[in-house]
């Protein structure tokens, strides 16, 4: 992998952030785009621009064309049987939300049990805790070792014929451990639940195999992954979607409206995916995803992640160098995607973030929309992340480290 | 007459239990506003003469100079109002 070639293909890597180099470590809150994506977003506002179905102009049947090719594009990156198995979204959030609402509100009833996992984002546990507020049912929350890591037992041991779906991270987006997400399929099934995975932070760092983890859903946000903000992607089983109804309403979403005196209105839904897409969809921010698809096929997922991993053991070993410097979670790299939790002795975790970007480095602070697991697990008030992409070099982490050990002086 | 919206951009809460605050300095009032603030604060300490640690009206914080400032402790809007205020005008 040429990443000097890569970080060409990335105009806003050229900047100087307070007089300093742009050193971007804050890909696991969003990535940066090539100019392979903007330009396939430019090239379709330019040239190519309607709406999408139900017309039979030029204009809207090429913008169908690219919206439904983009589709098929993104749904072989996942390896889904079908095209039709993919809904566009906004992104990771409003995927989960599709699920806690259109699948959740139709079948979890007071006595059933939603588990979840103590390290999830926010968006893997308030559509739940919105929804069991509505049906009346119980969620569990598994355990997460001290060190990050899933407590597998914990997680196994909370199944019971209760249990009506588990929603799991596949990648903390706090620590970066990777989960075995296919263990907690099988065991979610062998109990006669349902598996929902948070991919937003694998799907852009790794290959995911929806029918080889037997996932039931996966939700995964295009700008994590070199795409456009506001597209991402709900994976769901075909004859889980076609039995699901409609998250919204609106255009697209239905086959008739039809209003008779005496009867009222009469509605036929539309086929999956279409009946989960109400409205105008994102269609450039589709094709924009399908292009960063490309651009991550051509490199090889597996060299993404290879990439990402020898920068996280460089960058490890480096900011052990630092003796102020505690790095939070398991450092077994094995079973690690390329961020680092860390926090700096006697500065907040704000306080180093703003002298990192005080020197240009971009890294994040705060809870990170993890709250439980910080104060639950890691016991700590908030921490810094820093998170590697394919453009990231072990030079901007040396930079990176000289900061740290400056900071250590303060 | 000046006020403290004439130099602050943008105040940001942050994310975590420690709920400090953070004002962000209009670009273009961003020198003229740190050397206000250094003038009128008590200096602790400092890095390269590109990041402050200061005290004022007993409370403390952390200016850079890339144009933003990072408030401990404060319990309201209008505390830290009056603090800007003392600071910029």
């Amino acid at each position: 992998m040429d990443t000097q070639a890569i970080r060409q293909d990335f105009p806003i890597l050229k900047r100087q952030i307070n007089n300093n180099p742009l050193i971007y470590f804050d890909n696991a809150a969003t990535t940066q785009k090539p100019r392979q994506v903007i330009d396939a977003i430019s090239d379709f506002y330019e040239n190519h621009n309607g709406n999408v179905h139900r017309a039979v102009h030029t204009l809207s049947l090429e913008a169908t064309d690219f919206y439904e090719k983009s589709r098929e594009k993104i749904a072989k990156f996942i390896n889904a049987k079908e095209s039709s198995e993919l809904v566009f979204v906004r992104g990771t959030t409003e995927a989960i939300n599709l699920v806690a609402y259109s699948w959740g509100l139709s079948n979890l009833r007071k006595d059933d049990e939603v588990l979840v996992s103590l390290m999830e984002h926010h968006s893997n546990i308030v559509p739940w805790e919105i929804i069991s507020k509505l049906k009346g049912f119980t969620i569990k929350y598994a355990n997460v070792n001290a060190d990050g890591t899933l407590d597998y037992d914990d997680f196994e041991s909370k199944f019971s014929s209760k249990t009506k779906i588990a929603c799991l991270s596949h990648v903390s987006n706090v620590t970066g451990i990777i989960n075995d997400v296919k263990r907690i399929a099988k065991v979610a099934h062998d109990n006669g639940a349902l598996m929902l995975v948070d991919g937003a932070q694998s799907a852009p760092h790794l290959a995911v195999n929806v029918q080889d983890l037997d996932m039931d859903f996966l939700a995964f946000s295009g700008h994590k992954m070199l795409g456009p903000t506001g597209i991402g992607v709900l994976y769901g089983k075909k004859e889980l979607l076609e039995k699901m109804g409609p998250f919204q309403g609106g255009g697209e979403m239905v086959k008739e409206v039809e209003f008779s005196q005496g009867k009222g209105c009469s509605i036929i839904w539309n086929d999956s995916p279409w009946k989960f897409e109400a409205g105008t969809p994102n269609v450039g921010g589709a094709v924009g995803l399908a292009e960063a698809v490309k651009y991550l096929e051509a490199i090889g997922m597996d060299e993404v992640l290879s990439h990402e991993k020898a920068l996280t053991k460089y960058a490890v070993e480096r900011m052990q160098e630092c003796s102020k410097v505690t790095i939070h979670g398991s450092l077994d790299l094995s079973k690690k995607c390329g961020i680092i939790p860390f926090s700096v002795k006697g500065l907040s975790s704000h306080d180093v973030a703003l002298i990192c970007d005080n020197y240009g480095i971009m890294i994040r602070s705060g809870y990170h929309c993890a709250q439980p697991l910080h104060q639950q697990v890691l016991k700590l008030h908030s921490s810094d992340r820093a998170s590697f992409y394919i453009y990231n070099t072990r030079e901007e982490i040396d930079r990176f480290v000289e900061v740290l050990k400056e900071i250590e002086h303060f | 007459m000046a006020t403290v919206e004439d130099y602050v951009a943008r105040i940001e809460g942050t994310c975590g239990e420690e709920k400090d605050v953070i004002v962000v300095f209009k670009y273009d009032k961003k020198d003229e506003a740190i050397a206000r603030i250094l003038k009128k604060a008590q200096l602790k300490n400092t890095i390269a003469g590109i990041i402050f640690e200061l005290t004022f009206q007993d409370t403390s914080f952390r200016l850079y100079s890339s144009g933003k400032a990072i408030f401990r402790s404060i319990k309201n809007k209008q505390e830290l109002n009056n603090l800007l205020t003392n600071l910029l005008l």
